[in-house]
């Protein structure tokens, strides 16, 4: 996606396609999006290592790469609270069980690694607590969004 | 009338009882534990009282801890709400040694129809009908053809020393009561060691049909129509309804007259429901007696008109029924739909946590009987109830578009809820039919998901929301805005193969 700003108003492009988008944030993480003069309400939530963004009902797990590498440590100061369940961001293998059931984990602290497409992901933790349950081996094949870990 | 009454309950429930006692003036005191400080019943109560730590075992379910709360507060009356000590008869009787009036029946009466058997053998003493069958097992097989020929068939061969399936075979017709005589026999024997049999005839899809009673101090008794709750998930009810969409008026009156007959030989007093099977020619079977308020109490109050809380309180209170059973009147019908903490995607595990953002949905003909609100942690000890959206329409029809625009309204973030299963049962053809039975819903979410219909835009939608949630992460300082806007440069989406297999969910 590209972004950029003129006369004040923000213009959206996927893949080079011009959207006709007006998007504000009405309550926090919630958005009134106009795509062409249709309404849409989308939220966006932290999910571990992905973000849940949800339009009409339906809901996509993303990533925000970002080209500059603008990613800070703790995605903003916003550590995810309540019992956290740890997802895989793609389908893979786990090569590697980094934590244990019972172990405090820090926040951003890797819980397993995933390898896909012969690139190794490390999956972390969203927030400081206890390593409440791991759920996967090594070795074991894991569908996007299957639940990896749950953190307390 | 009573001026103050002691709420020994919690969430929802505890916040509908304060409302009952605000309207009449009544002074509302609650009860706390450290897990529901901040909790929505307490926030609106006029007096609360801590009573332990959050363990139910260790607050909520201490019977000396709520009397001590109650006199500490002065309260005349205790209001047991459902679940915790609603139905335990030794609360009732504390509440009498301590001179407090409990707000629901005696301990006799909760003793006489609370138990299973009890109520059941109360049900035969009264003739009401029960599932046909034997009371004991069966000896020879001879005797289990004369039998299964005098139940009707379908029938089923039951294990008598165990369940869960084990040494259970359906039986259509007389040419299979040989091989599920000597197979439901072998498998009860391998299964619990004990391969007798039992028979009882094979309800087809039966629907749960329950029939509200009042009665009062004065011996009158009333019932208040049915509930129809055989929307269940592993025999938890998911959504009830009122009136049931197969009740007739010949129906109605004779499962009201077996209820009230069954209320009066346990010699009821205050809100009770008698729970029935209902197959599907029709024929009714007493199943069990709660001996509380239900949680799905609000459909009977919006096709009624009646508060049925203010009546549990006025009847504790010494007063009469006001009304009788021909004046209750049936209007409209009401859908209700219970909101929980919990994950459809993770087999409906509870998901605790903090609520962050909330949408509660309004408008005509929808009511929320609430427990939670925005920014407060749904603990984990609890049942994860966050409350009940309910909605009445002038038929059943208007009922479920309201609910289903409503499930539309509702959103909260921080905390997984149900509410995606609802938009699927709504839009079911089944459901919509009234076409439903109490393994209905078991059934129906074997089958995968079908995709949604959704706008060619949703995605684009989608991806200026996140672009939106990025910039307002990263740009603080107006530097800080122009660097991010020249690097955010492409995301991954991983929704494409979500949505083709996935809950649609909030």
């Amino acid at each position: 996606m590209e972004i950029a700003e003129a006369q004040g108003k923000l213009n959206f492009a996927i893949d080079g396609r011009k959207l006709d988008a007006d998007g504000l944030e009405v309550a926090p993480g919630i958005y009134s999006i106009l795509i062409a003069g249709e309404c849409f309400e989308a939220r966006v939530e932290r999910q571990g290592a992905l973000l849940c963004v949800t339009v009409e009902g339906q809901e996509y797990s993303a990533e925000i790469i970002d080209s500059r590498r603008l990613r800070r440590g703790r995605g903003g100061g916003m550590e995810a609270e309540g019992r956290q369940q740890v997802r895989a961001p793609m389908p893979g293998k786990v090569i590697r069980v980094l934590a244990n059931a019972g172990n405090t984990i820090e926040a951003n602290k890797g819980i397993v690694v995933i390898e896909a497409m012969k690139m190794q992901n490390e999956v972390r933790s969203p927030k400081s607590g206890t390593v409440e349950q791991i759920l996967v081996t090594e070795g074991q094949a894991v569908n996007s969004g299957d639940v990896l870990a749950v953190i307390a | 009338m009573f001026k103050k009454i002691l709420i020994a309950n919690r969430g929802e429930i505890a916040v509908r009882i304060v409302r009952a006692c605000r309207e009449m003036g009544i002074r509302a005191a609650v009860v706390f534990s450290d897990a529901d400080r901040a909790s929505l019943h307490v926030r609106l109560a006029d007096e609360a009282y801590h009573i332990g730590p959050a363990p139910s075992r260790e607050s909520y379910l201490v019977i000396e801890k709520i009397i001590s709360a109650a006199q500490k507060a002065g309260a005349e009356a205790i209001h047991p709400g459902y679940g915790f000590l609603a139905e335990n008869p030794a609360l009732a009787r504390a509440c009498a040694s301590a001179r407090i009036r409990f707000i629901g029946p005696s301990a006799e009466a909760m003793e006489k129809m609370g138990s299973k058997t009890a109520a059941r053998q109360l049900a035969r003493a009264v003739g009401a009908p029960m599932v046909p069958g034997t009371l004991e097992s069966i000896a020879t097989f001879e005797e289990a053809l004369t039998t299964a020929r005098a139940i009707g068939f379908p029938v089923v061969f039951k294990a008598v020393a165990g369940g869960g399936g084990k040494g259970m075979r359906q039986i259509d017709d007389e040419g299979e009561m040989a091989a599920g005589w000597r197979d439901a026999s072998s498998e009860a024997l391998s299964a619990f060691g004990d391969g007798r049999l039992y028979l009882e005839k094979y309800l087809v899809r039966p629907r749960h049909i329950e029939i509200q009673v009042f009665g009062d101090h004065q011996g009158h008794m009333v019932h208040l129509g049915e509930r129809e709750c055989s929307v269940q998930r592993r025999h938890q009810k998911v959504i009830e309804e009122a009136p049931s969409p197969v009740m007739t008026p010949d129906l109605r009156r004779a499962m009201g007259e077996a209820a009230i007959k069954l209320a009066r030989a346990g010699q009821y007093t205050n809100a009770g429901t008698v729970e029935f099977m209902v197959d599907a020619d029709r024929n009714f079977y007493f199943l069990e007696v709660n001996t509380r308020l239900q949680v799905e109490h609000p459909v009977t109050e919006l096709v009624t008109s009646l508060d049925l809380v203010k009546l549990q309180i006025r009847i504790a209170s010494g007063e009469a029924l006001p009304f009788t059973t021909e004046d209750v009147r049936i209007e409209g019908h009401a859908i209700e739909c219970r909101i929980y903490a919990e994950d459809p995607e993770n087999n409906f595990a509870p998901s605790p946590g903090k609520i962050l953002e909330r949408r509660v949905p309004s408008g005509p003909g929808i009511r929320l009987d609430d427990g939670v609100y925005a920014g407060w942690t749904v603990p984990s000890e609890y049942d994860p109830l966050l409350g009940k959206l309910i909605a009445w329409g002038s038929n059943r029809s208007e009922a479920i578009s309201r609910m289903r625009r409503a499930v539309d309204e509702y959103y909260t973030t921080g905390i997984r809820t149900n509410l995606g299963l609802f938009r699927r049962i709504l839009d079911s053809r089944d459901f919509q039919a009234g076409a439903i039975y109490t393994r209905w819903l078991d059934e129906f979410l074997k089958i995968p998901p079908a995709g949604v219909a959704k706008s060619d835009h949703a995605l684009d939608a989608a991806a200026v929301a996140l672009a939106l949630w990025h910039l307002a992460q990263n740009g603080a300082s107006e530097n800080g805005k122009q660097a991010a806007l020249a690097g955010v440069s492409e995301w991954k989406n991983e929704g494409r193969r979500d949505q083709l297999s996935r809950f649609p969910r909030h």
